[in-house]
């Protein structure tokens, strides 16, 4: 793994041993010293075009706990309507050495691009871009369903195991979402069944091509049994004329697609509820559903830290023996041998 | 001026001849063509076609001279076969004057690479809303005779009626850029399953074929004869077939970008296959390919649209629309069309000549090849095949989305009024001025 852009970059036993290797990260969490001496040397930018604190805040909490030394960049509010101030950046954080570059942008594709026009030779890592993609989250996400519905919440080792027979419903608005993009790609890697759930004028054109079935009745979907239910945030400007016109009004909504107490009473026991956040309580998600037992929510986070450590090791560390780098003595690194190192040179340009 | 002969030449691709092209007009043809004196261009198997002429292209001049210049782009038009080029009027100032126009023209007369006939705009700063000044423009120095806001659409449906109308005053005609505005609100490439998977806002194909079918019923309603840019779906093929049948005075227009490319291109996020209207789906470039094949589509334009390196080189959301064509375009055709069969020598001599010279009213271009005609001429070798180099082309920019990629066919001369602009694939410098 050279890069991660995209959920669909990794195969399943990629896939897997990212899950795999988290989990080795989030027992080291548990421990009084948190801290590995793994990346200690490495310098991971967090490069920032869009604000997002708690993404940022995650990734940079990754880097420390492996040791990496951390440059937060938060390029919001400089002029960036023109993209050279991508390339210039990108140029810039290269002459300062930069092992790993974590970048939010809200242009799809600025991470890509970023990879491949040969202004930086780090790793890149997309933590969000535009509508296109957010592939760590699709890691958490699927790392706290494997816990829940694979592992027994903790109490069973999940390890080398996928989502299979998984069934996840993905609510709300998946047109202009990222995570649902990512997350659709990565549950079915995992083999999962997704079904996603929108007002039709969410849902994209072309939709017709993934990997997922799409219902318009959230009721009907939730009476099937769901073992996950995902709820994706809801701009409320997207209601508005000017917006898009996509609903008629909040409550409108609510009423179709907002999980309440009674929708949640509908899923079978062992179902957990998920949002990437932030949540619009009462709009998408009612704070009955948000606070019940079954929100894995506030977890969905401490989850994050751990695949982020898993994605910086696994990238800059992970199954690289060229650079002679002390890898330290991080659980993590033992018995890792990794064989399948996949490049991200698969898109050629005809 | 010099006199050439040209030994053994197909024109059309027919039979090989000899063509003698003398005083700027074609002097004889055949055991008539020998004559001493001539400076003799060994045309062996190589096709004749009358000089290209593009309805089609952005020179950038006034304005955006950091991207192309009259002057470098009629040296890209000259190299790519072209012996005329309507020059469009989003320029800065607008050509929405007689002044503009009559300047622009000027520059391509003093650049002398190809006659350079200014489009005029059809509403004031393409702003979609009052008239330009029309008539002046059809006067001018530069007898306008196309007028196109293109880059935008006329969108009202008032203004668009008045314009259709009011050119035929001067038999002018109005070249559409079709694109329903709020349809294509932050569109970033073509709606569907691509766009889906890249996160990429929609331009859906609804927003062209819309605008195209409401043209073409008004342009039978009131009279007047349309032309539409860069037909890029199935639907708005369809559209134009159905309008042709019903006698509605519409041409149309394909680029070699959409007659050769697809939206699977934009998967790499690379802004060189950043278009407007965008690349569609392999069904949809199959569409257009058949619709000039069967006449549908009257002519093939090249949409040349220079762009600077940093508007270019930079994330995919923050690129700017369009792609370099004129030193292209030819050989595109050549490999989709005719290597392919589907299209003649003969009938490229039409949709990149005739018929564009026919809509534009110009009257010494797109003309037969016989003795007595003008001597705007292209010489091209079927035979030959290159890799596209932008950096080596003579358009100020290289945002070709052929890059890398080899094409058959080489332009091998290009004659002006008998002046040859282009010999052995290169320019001819300093005898035009
Ligand atoms: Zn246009």
């Amino acid at each position: 793994m050279r890069h991660l852009l995209s959920a669909a970059d990794l195969d399943l036993g990629e896939a897997v041993l990212v899950l795999d290797t988290a989990a080795q990260m989030a027992a080291t969490q548990a421990r009084e010293i948190k801290k590995l001496p793994t990346l200690r040397g490495r310098t991971v930018v967090n490069l920032f075009f869009e604000d997002s604190t708690r993404t940022r805040i995650s990734f940079e909490t990754a880097a420390k706990r492996l040791s990496a030394d951390v440059i937060n960049f938060s390029a919001k509010g400089s002029s960036v309507s023109k993209g050279e101030s991508l390339k210039d950046t990108a140029l810039t954080l290269q002459a300062m050495g930069a092992d790993a570059v974590v970048i939010r942008h809200q242009a799809s594709g600025a991470p890509h691009t970023l990879a491949h026009a040969g202004w930086t030779h780090g790793a890149v890592v997309n933590a969000g871009d535009g509508m296109h993609q957010h592939p760590t989250q699709a890691l958490l996400d699927a790392y706290t369903l494997r816990r829940h519905l694979v592992g027994d919440g903790g109490r069973a080792d999940a390890t080398g195991r996928d989502l299979a027979g998984v069934h996840v419903a993905i609510v709300g608005d998946v047109l202009h979402s990222r995570v649902a993009r990512s997350n659709v790609q990565l549950l079915r890697t995992l083999g999962a069944r997704v079904t996603l759930v929108a007002p039709p004028t969410l849902v994209p054109v072309g939709v017709h091509a993934w990997p997922a079935e799409v219902s318009y009745d959230l009721d009907d979907v939730l009476a099937t049994g769901p073992d996950a239910v995902m709820m994706l945030r809801v701009q409320r400007e997207r209601m508005s004329s000017a917006g898009g016109g996509f609903f008629p009004s909040p409550l409108e909504y609510t009423r179709g697609y907002g999980l309440d107490a009674r929708r949640l009473a509908l899923l079978p026991d062992h179902a957990v509820v998920l949002h990437p956040g932030p949540m619009n309580r009462g709009l998408e998600i009612s704070a009955d559903a948000a606070d019940s037992p079954r929100a894995v929510i506030v977890e969905q986070v401490a989850n994050g830290v751990a695949v982020r450590m898993a994605v910086l090791y696994l990238l800059l560390a992970g199954g690289d023996t060229t650079r002679g780098r002390d890898e330290g003595t991080s659980r993590a690194g033992d018995g890792q041998e990794r064989t399948d190192v996949r490049t991200d040179e698969t898109r050629v340009h005809a | 001026m010099t006199t050439y002969l040209l030994t053994g030449a197909r024109p059309l691709g027919g039979d090989p001849t000899d063509v003698l092209v003398a005083d700027g007009v074609v002097a004889a043809l055949g055991a008539d063509a020998r004559r001493a004196g001539a400076q003799v261009v060994e045309a062996d198997g190589l096709v004749l076609l009358p000089g290209l002429v593009d309805l089609h292209t952005h020179l950038r001049e006034p304005g955006r001279e950091d991207a192309e210049t009259v002057e470098s782009g009629t040296r890209a038009a000259a190299l790519g076969g072209f012996t005329a080029v309507h020059a469009m009027a989003n320029t800065t100032p607008t050509q929405d004057t007689a002044g503009v126009v009559e300047q622009v023209w000027r520059l391509g007369r003093d650049a002398g690479w190809c006659d350079v006939h200014p489009v005029g705009a059809v509403t004031v700063g393409l702003e979609g809303e009052r008239l330009a000044e029309l008539s002046a423009m059809a006067r001018s120095a530069a007898a306008v005779r196309v007028f196109s806001d293109d880059g935008k659409c006329v969108h009202d449906p008032v203004v668009m009626r008045r314009a259709l109308e009011y050119v035929k005053a001067f038999d002018g005609v109005v070249a559409q850029h079709a694109q329903e505005p709020r349809l294509t609100e932050g569109a970033q490439m073509h709606e569907g399953v691509v766009s889906a998977e890249l996160g990429l806002t929609g331009w859906p194909a609804v927003a062209e074929e819309a605008v195209v079918a409401r043209d073409v019923l008004l342009a039978e309603h009131v009279g007047s004869r349309l032309h539409v840019l860069h037909l890029s779906t199935a639907g708005s093929v369809d559209i134009v077939r159905w309008a042709k049948a019903r006698g509605i005075a519409v041409t149309a227009e394909a680029t070699p970008h959409h007659l050769a490319l697809t939206d699977d291109l934009v998967r790499g996020y690379d802004p060189r296959f950043k278009v407007n209207p965008p690349l569609r789906t392999a069904e949809d470039v199959e569409a257009v390919r058949q619709g000039l094949a069967d006449g549908t589509i009257d002519v093939v334009g090249t949409d040349h649209a220079p762009h600077p390196r940093e508007d270019k080189d930079c994330e995919w959301g923050a690129a700017a629309f369009g792609m370099t064509g004129l030193e292209t375009a030819l050989s595109v055709v050549q490999e989709v069309m005719v290597d392919t069969g589907r299209l003649t020598w003969a009938d490229v001599a039409r949709v990149m000549s005739t018929a564009p010279a026919h809509i534009g009213r110009l009257t010494g271009q797109g003309r037969p090849i016989a003795v007595g005609e003008p001597a705007n001429l292209t010489l091209v070798d079927p035979a030959a095949r290159r890799v596209v180099v932008p950096e080596e082309q003579a358009t100020a920019s290289v945002n070709s989305p052929f890059a890398g990629r080899e094409l058959p066919g080489r332009v091998v001369a290009t004659f002006l009024r008998g002046r040859a602009t282009v010999l052995d694939g290169a320019l001819v410098e300093g005898t035009h001025r």
